[in-house]
């Protein structure tokens, strides 16, 4: 019996060393070579590239994919989906403007709503979507994916019909602040984005809560077994997601300082590819925010080479897909999780 | 020591585990329970036997408060229930082991063990030190060995049921059910297991245990519970009860034995002849089953009957050797050509390798033989259903209907589909792994008669197992161990020699 129980131990005790060694391995860092690959690239293709000018650049056109990229990241740990972020990156801020915007020949509505007010509206939208998304998931049971799917499309209508397609501008200041200000030299929008990562990043790794989405992540039915209140918890990532999404979409409206009809098209893409390159796995339960963080610096740093690089406009989506696709290939190799869904 | 200290209060404070008095419970028309009254006594090891349907699921329902009864009293450690909603009394009150894991495999052991119970600062910040720590105490003090910082994905089934074992006493409860908890493990596991229970109930702990395994419960507990269609048959102590009347009592007196094939071997016809294979720890392995005859192949897990299984399958290629299934050569090329070659395969596990949950009965048992219910790859509704209404009534399967998802279908009647469409196609040689793993004893007998008449048709029968029962059912028993044919047994062998032989120790007298 002795032997029985030292073979049982002797067995977990290796596995269990290479389990920890396997975390410590920078698990969160397999990206790091891909990273400084790309900034060696960067340095001998333009001169301009290791400034610290266009390191904030890179910084700040990333900070609104980062943000999402939260969002997402904390939906994907709970094991469900949702595609319609980016549509609220368009809509919340196009619904607050035009609420603001007095003049109806440019297609503001003549309101002219408090721009304080318009801006917590914009939260108000956010939370508004992912709480539909969370009660058509949760409540109705149906698939997140053709859920947020079809929220997607319906709320990129909606965004483009407020204002028949028309691109708002003269936002009032209190729009524009995020995207243009800065605090002790560094763009708010960078600031930001890093202490929502440090926060969220804690609240994963530290909070009861945090630990909860992981387990219902993982194996929902255990999460039940034990008193989690899954649906509760599935549906507050939803909003909670929403909300991230509105904050990133007055940042970008703030740093182009107009509100396009197509604002935040085509996001999502990159917001799932910065997501699953960082380790977020897609069947939930597992990754965390640092690696998903080094994913969107690749993919930040990677825009910014390959735009300095002068390659032609039309070729830089095929460049930056085939980027990616390598990059999902070196994490694999170097020893990251299987991706299967 | 004061936790043993502890324990022992703990023991001392009730007297009753559990009890129940005149539960009833329905589902639809269905009487799932029916004025059970049970007492389990603090401390004691209680086997809870029935067949399939018999109304233990609900049972257990009913005592982890999962669900309410319809009538009827509930009481735990002396005290009624807890409300249904209130999960965290429940928890510390009673737990059970599934058979399906409820760990969250992306997690560590520890978190595992404190799942949505973490020791927490203000404001719910989890204390991971202290979280590991008291994972360690609490794992040292029960004698529980196992890592805290594993990943569970990693974990054994062994090592699985421990942290389940140690996440309910972690919560406070000294009353655990345990669901078919050696359905997956293999001899030595089920040993340690074995132990592990007895330590924990010296401990003060009390176990509802749930076998189809009569040999089992008599290692084990001290009475047992005998439902039968939802009530209680009986309930002694296992001193009073030897196996027969435990079967007796759990059938009705309803049972067949000894439905079998034996005799049905015809010497000179082969079904299949292994030569010299080497796979996996098998090297140089030949033995040979004539049409008819039922040969069983035995050894631990690990010992490579179940990779020899996989090649005669068509699952993987050998490392050497030859097989020839009907005096032809079985040809390279996977599964489909050992099934054209006159292989019938019912997998070990078939939830995940047997059946097709969400299609119909009707498809399931036809896939073999899909290429002849109409021309040209088409497949003819009408044909199938004509082949497999034959096939049910053959095997007595019970379904709604030839349309009826087979997820749906109980255990036994699953494994009678997969079993149909292995002989749908007239094997020239049956393959079967575990065959009645996980069914009922009703079942296993219906099982066993198909095979019986597999035989007597001139089948060849290789079952691959290690449980005793599918064993005694064949003409030959050959045994595995590392990679070796270490004995060869025929009908009518001594259970212990026989086991003996499969752990590869010698026996004696």
């Amino acid at each position: 019996m002795a032997d029985a129980a030292q073979d049982v131990q002797g067995g977990a005790r290796t596995e269990g060393l290479r389990a920890r060694g396997a975390r410590l391995a920078l698990h969160e860092l397999t990206l790091l070579p891909a990273i400084a690959l790309t900034i060696i690239a960067g340095a001998f293709i333009s001169n301009a590239f290791l400034t610290a000018d266009n390191f904030f650049n890179i910084l700040q056109q990333s900070s609104e994919l980062a943000v999402l990229v939260i969002a997402e990241s904390l939906i994907l740990i709970g094991g469900k989906f949702d595609l319609s972020l980016e549509s609220v990156v368009g809509l919340a801020p196009m619904f607050s403007a035009w609420l603001v915007v007095r003049d109806t020949s440019i297609g503001g509505s003549g309101i002219g709503l408090n721009p304080g007010l318009a801006i917590a509206l914009m939260f108000v939208v956010g939370a508004l979507v992912g709480a539909a998304n969370g009660f058509l998931v949760v409540r109705l049971r149906l698939n997140a994916f053709i859920v947020t799917l079809a929220m997607l499309i319906l709320l990129r209508g909606v965004t483009l019909g407020i204002t028949n397609g028309k691109t708002l501008f003269e936002l009032p200041n209190a729009f524009l602040y995020l995207g243009s200000a800065k605090w002790l030299g560094v763009p708010v929008s960078i600031w930001i984005a890093g202490v929502l990562y440090l926060l969220f990043g804690l609240f994963l790794r530290y909070h009861r809560i945090g630990r909860a989405l992981y387990a219902i992540g993982g194996n929902p039915e255990a999460a039940r077994v034990a008193g989690i209140r899954v649906e509760r918890v599935t549906w507050g990532v939803y909003i909670v997601g929403g909300m991230l999404a509105a904050l990133a979409g007055l940042m970008l409206t703030g740093r182009i300082a107009s509100v396009v009809s197509s604002q935040g098209q085509n996001m999502i893409f990159y917001v799932f590819a910065a997501a699953v390159i960082g380790g977020i796995s897609l069947n939930g339960g597992r990754g965390r925010l640092l690696g998903a963080l080094t994913g969107v610096l690749l993919l930040g740093i990677l825009q910014n080479v390959l735009t300095l690089a002068q390659i032609p406009a039309f070729w830089i989506d095929a460049a930056y897909g085939a980027i990616i696709l390598i990059a999902l290939i070196l994490a694999r190799a170097s020893g990251g999780p299987a991706q299967e869904a | 020591m004061s936790a043993s200290a502890t324990r022992n209060r703990d023991q001392d404070r009730f007297r009753l585990a559990a009890e129940l008095t005149h539960v009833s419970k329905t589902f639809g028309a269905n009487h799932a329970l029916r004025d059970v009254s049970v007492e389990i006594p603090a401390g004691q090891s209680r086997a809870l036997v029935g067949r399939n349907g018999a109304g233990k699921s609900t049972l257990v329902a009913v005592l982890t408060g999962l669900i309410a009864p319809d009538a009827g009293r509930v009481r735990l450690a002396d005290a009624p229930a807890p409300a249904l909603a209130d999960r965290w009394a429940w928890r510390q009150r009673v737990a059970c082991v599934y058979q399906r894991s409820t760990v969250v495999p992306t997690l560590t052991v520890a978190e595992n063990l404190f799942l949505n119970a973490q020791p927490v600062a203000a404001g719910s910040w989890i204390r991971w030190a202290a979280m590991r720590e008291r994972a360690e105490a609490v794992l040292r003090e029960w004698g529980l060995e196992i890592d805290v910082g594993l990943d569970a994905g990693r974990l054994s089934v062994e090592q699985r049921q421990i942290v389940e074992i140690a996440r309910a006493l972690i919560q406070g409860s000294r009353f655990i059910i345990l669901d078919e908890p050696t359905a997956e493990l293999e001899g030595r596991e089920v040993t340690r297991l074995f132990d592990r229970m007895q330590r924990l109930r010296q401990g003060g702990v009390t176990f509802l245990y749930i076998s189809h395994h009569l040999e089992e419960i008599y290692e084990v507990c001290d009475s047992v519970t005998v439902l039968r269609d939802g009530a209680v048959v009986t309930s002694a102590p296992l001193t009073e009860m030897p196996k027969d009347r435990v079967v007796a009592a759990m059938v009705g007196g309803d049972v067949r034995l000894g439905a079998r094939g034996a005799g049905a071997a015809r010497p000179g016809t082969e079904s299949l002849r292994v030569e010299a294979l080497s796979v996996g720890p098998v090297a140089g392995l030949s033995f040979a089953v004539a049409a008819g005859e039922c040969v069983g192949l035995a050894g631990l897990a690990g010992s490579g009957t179940e990779q020899v299984a996989d090649v005669i399958a068509g699952l993987r290629r050998p490392a050497g050797g030859g097989i020839t299934v009907g005096g032809r050569a079985l040809p390279a090329g996977g599964v489909a050509a050992a099934q054209r070659a006159g292989v019938g395969y019912v997998p070990r596990d078939r939830r995940m390798h047997g059946i097709v949950p969400l299609l119909s009965v009707a498809e399931n048992m036809t896939l073999t033989i899909a290429d002849r219910l109409g021309p040209g790859g088409i497949v003819l509704p009408a044909e199938r259903d004509r082949h497999a209404r034959r096939m049910i009534r053959d095997l007595q399967l019970v379904a709604a209907s030839t349309e009826q998802p087979v997820g749906e279908l109980s255990g036994g009647n699953q494994q009678k589909a997969v079993m149909g469409r292995a002989l749908a196609a007239d094997p020239r040689l049956l393959l079967l792994v575990h065959p009645t793993q996980g069914v009922d004893i009703a079942a296993k007998e219906a099982l066993f008669a198909i095979i019986a008449r597999a035989q007597v048709a001139g089948t060849g029968v290789l079952v691959v197992s290690d449980d005793l029962d599918e064993l005694r059912i064949c003409d030959r028993v050959l045994v595995i161990f590392k990679g070796r044919l270490a004995a060869s047994f025929a009908a009518g062998w001594q259970d212990r020699d026989l086991v003996a032989a499969i752990e590869g120790v010698a026996a004696h007298g």
